[in-house]
């Protein structure tokens, strides 16, 4: 039953497994799940990249035995280490508060979608076993065996976000159930994990790793280059850390714009919410800024650009787009935030995009570094910005399936606990959030001012 | 026989992160009680080496449990989580603070970092076995009905059974932990070291069989249907097999055979998991819930298990090459005592004194 306007028929409306309890306080519980994902995306995007980054320098010093190339691919091989450790722990409180503020969606869907955190679990493992291998063999192993220890962290990095996407995906476009008189049956699981919105979630996030992760990264390395710090060692970590990004942030917009056509075809109410269009139009325009206004039911103070939406969504400046009107109001999410949030995205990756394109036209043109210190200094915005996109991006993903857990299938105010007091824990958590991030933030500042680790070209230094 | 099966996983992950997450507890529990700054050096530094290269594989058990559950068991998984929300919410909080405090304690300059670092990184080592067996205990006395909130958020977690379970999860954690860092110690030739540890599991060994033997006490008179079933038929065998192996255990400590206790250690920890599922079969929450109720639908149990099973033909391995570099001493860093890894003390830092 892979047919979404199946679903929208039969399934209105999906009764919890677990029953209805007294009120519900399903606003608190976003909030601690939204914070504690913003927590953790980024993380992730280490997680994706950061192994292919240093088992790509690791490489480059078994080719040339340069000490930098082997100073460099330590350090980022035991950063890497540190990030996932507070991923493992920021990915345990995900995987309790899914049980805590939603048992409800748990209990009645977790038998569809379950199995794509099987597969999770597994790769998990298999990255928490080989990154601590990888990191303490430094010097032990022989270097054949050390340089392939990292290759199964770079697998189930990519494994391990597959099978996690796979859930939102399924959640945006659920399948692989039916609906009998409000009951969740016949649930077949692979159909779930092989979703329809999985692919491009997927790609989407995988190269937005590379973007944040590159251009974090390169940004450290441009901040010493700007204060003069230009030996092999500073250079390889600017060079290769800001090659991974202006490769995959072009490659971006063309993945974007396939999920937003993606999103045009099955949740036309999101992408109305994204552009804040109210009735459905043909040949609809795309309205950059402004804000939209509830009760007048249009966006206030943008600028209009004619068709352009239809040609955006659908690649044909005719195209019919569906406006919020199309559902009734309370199926309808907060509009401005999701456009906001994908304005911003948008925004911030075109210039990445840009900031891309510069660094590649001048390497391929002159072979050399760009000369002018904006650069560097464009270099150090771009992580922090591509922070903000990429939480923005999961913003218009999430708050936009909204009033949905389960896309058209499951309200959000069905599946959340009955437990009173949720602020009490959202309080706390925020406490806790604030002094983790803080405590990371030193952690960090402190390996990046360690001077590197000398390294001779022969192996085994003790 | 699916929902056999999965059950399995489940008693296998609880076996696998109660002996070793339980262990890298213990050792955060050694790590508060080794003394000031100079005095617990030696533990400590020995306590951060043994655990760094391990500890995140070792924790990935507890997700492993988490997502068999709701996958295999999804409205047992909601029904737990919705009335165990407190002990469970604590139990996270100190997770956080338990890996984190862990790991920047590692990049600490100064004593005086890595004391406030190490004490919430030990603190939170006693808290989240607590609160994870608190939470055992609450589904083993058969205070979890089925339904979102249905049960005490209170009184689920705070009762005799739970408390009992909480206080012996922290204890077997703790004489796990001496019995692994004596043997670790001996590996990096630290005589001084494997005999601190050694008395360490001696008395925490000791302390672990009275409160096994004090939880039955409990048992009995809170939660009668788990007692019963832990004093009859196959959990009785349980239970003596982990006796036996506790006992074992302690011998072998005692004649300095670190590398046998290791295994006695886990089969008296395994026998328990094993004897508590024994005892509240057919229950998955006794009273409430049997196994067949309990799980989710054919299709999704089979494909469940078959790609685990296929999961484990590359973690079994991989787990297998990881334990044995460590136990190889292939991985082991340079052995320091904490505080010795610090400058001099500063004009204003004391020089003893507790966390």
């Amino acid at each position: 039953m892979a047919d979404p306007g199946f679903l929208v028929l039969a399934a209105d409306q999906v009764t919890g497994a677990l029953g209805k309890g007294p009120a519900p306080d399903a606003l608190e519980a976003r909030r601690m799940q939204a914070l504690s994902l913003a927590v953790h995306i980024p993380i992730v995007c280490f997680g994706i990249a950061f192994p292919a980054m240093f088992l790509f320098v690791h490489w480059l010093y078994l080719r040339t035995g340069e000490p930098a190339y082997k100073a460099l691919a330590k350090r980022w091989s035991k950063v890497a280490l540190t990030i996932f450790a507070v991923g493992v722990v920021t990915g345990t409180i995900l995987s309790f508060e899914f049980g805590l503020l939603w048992p409800d969606f748990m209990a009645t869907f977790g038998e569809v979608f379950g199995l794509a955190f099987g597969l999770e679990g597994v790769s998990f493992f298999v990255e928490a076993i080989f990154i601590a291998i990888y990191v303490y063999g430094w010097d032990r192993l022989s270097p054949r065996a050390h340089f392939l220890t990292g290759v199964p962290v770079v697998i189930s990095g990519f494994a391990g976000s597959f099978n996690v996407i796979a859930v939102n995906g399924w959640m945006n476009h659920p399948q692989g159930f039916t609906v009998v008189d409000g009951k969740v049956t016949d649930p077949k699981p692979f159909t779930a994990l092989l979703n329809g919105n999985l692919w491009h979630e997927l790609v989407h996030m995988y190269i937005a790793g590379y973007i944040v992760t590159g251009f974090i990264v390169a940004g450290v390395y441009a901040s010493a280059w700007l204060k003069g710090r230009r030996d092999r060692y500073h250079r390889t970590g600017l060079v290769v850390a800001l090659s991974f990004a202006a490769l995959a942030a072009p490659v971006q917009v063309v993945v974007g714009d396939w999920a937003g056509r993606t999103v045009a075809e099955t949740q036309p109410t999101k992408l109305a919410a994204m552009e804040g269009l109210q009735r459905t139009e043909k040949g609809a325009p795309f309205t950059f800024g402004g804000y939209y206004d509830k009760s007048k039911g249009e966006v206030e103070y943008g600028v209009h650009v004619p068709w352009m939406l239809s040609i955006l969504a659908f690649h044909n400046p005719n195209a019919t787009v569906e406006g919020l009107v199309s559902v009734p109001p309370q199926d309808r999410p907060p509009v401005n935030i999701v456009r906001f949030a994908f304005q911003t995205m948008v925004g911030i990756g075109t210039l990445l995009a840009l900031l891309g394109v510069a660094f590649g036209l001048t390497w391929w043109r002159k072979r050399r570094l760009p000369r002018t210190p904006w650069f560097y200094r464009a270099v150090m915005a771009a992580g922090p910005l591509s922070l903000v996109a990429l939480i923005s991006g999961w913003i218009v993903t999430e708050v936009g399936r909204q009033p949905w857990i389960v896309y058209e299938t499951m309200r959000t105010a069905d599946a959340v606990t009955s437990s009173n007091g949720l602020e009490v824990g959202f309080g706390i958590l925020v406490a806790v959030y604030l002094f983790l991030g803080a405590a990371v933030f030193w952690l960090l500042r402190r390996l990046t001012a360690k001077p590197p680790e000398t390294e001779v070209a022969a192996p085994a230094r003790r | 026989m699916l929902p056999e099966i999965c059950l399995g996983f489940v008693v296998l992950g609880i076996t696998a992160y109660a002996v070793l997450g339980g262990a890298d507890f213990g050792a955060g529990f050694w790590d508060l009680t080794a003394g000031g700054a100079s005095r617990g050096g030696r533990v400590r530094g020995m306590v951060q080496r043994s655990m760094s290269p391990v500890w995140e594989a070792n924790h990935v058990w507890l997700i492993f449990v988490l997502v068999i559950l709701w996958t295999a068991f999804p409205v047992a998984f909601g029904s737990i989580f919705s009335t165990l929300l407190i002990p469970l919410f604590l139990a996270a909080l100190g997770i956080i603070f338990r890996g984190s405090a862990f790991v920047l304690r590692g990049q600490a300059a100064t004593i005086r970092e890595a004391r406030v670092l190490g004490g919430t990184f030990a603190l939170s080592s006693v808290l989240v076995p607590f609160c994870l067996g608190a939470a055992l205990g609450g589904v083993a006395s058969g205070r979890v009905p089925v339904g979102n909130m249905a049960g005490d958020p209170v009184t689920s977690w705070l009762n005799p059974t739970s408390i009992t379970i909480g206080v012996l999860a922290v204890v077997t954690g703790a004489y796990i932990a001496a019995v692994y860092l004596a043997g670790d110690a001996r590996r990096a030739e630290l005589p001084d070291l494997v005999e601190a540890f050694r008395t360490r599991a001696l008395g925490s060994g000791v302390v672990a069989g009275a409160a096994s033997i004090g939880a039955l006490v409990v048992l009995r008179s809170d939660a009668r249907p788990l007692f019963d079933g832990l004093t009859s038929g196959s959990g009785l065998a349980a239970v003596i097999v982990s006796a036996v192996a506790g006992i074992a255990t302690l011998g072998l400590v005692w004649a300095r055979r670190l590398g046998p206790a290791r295994v006695t250690s886990a089969v008296a920890v395994a026998a328990v998991t094993v004897g508590w599922a024994l005892a509240q079969d057919p229950y998955v929450l006794p009273g409430q819930l049997t196994l067949d109720q309990a799980a989710a639908s054919h299709a999704t149990l089979l494909s469940l298990v078959v790609s685990v099973g296929v999961g484990f033909l590359i973690l079994v391995p991989s787990l297998w090459y990881l334990y044995r570099l460590v136990l190889k001493g292939r991985l082991d860093q340079e052995y320091e005592p904490l505080d010795q890894r610090f400058r001099p003390l500063e004009a204003g830092d004391p020089q003893r004194g507790g966390e």
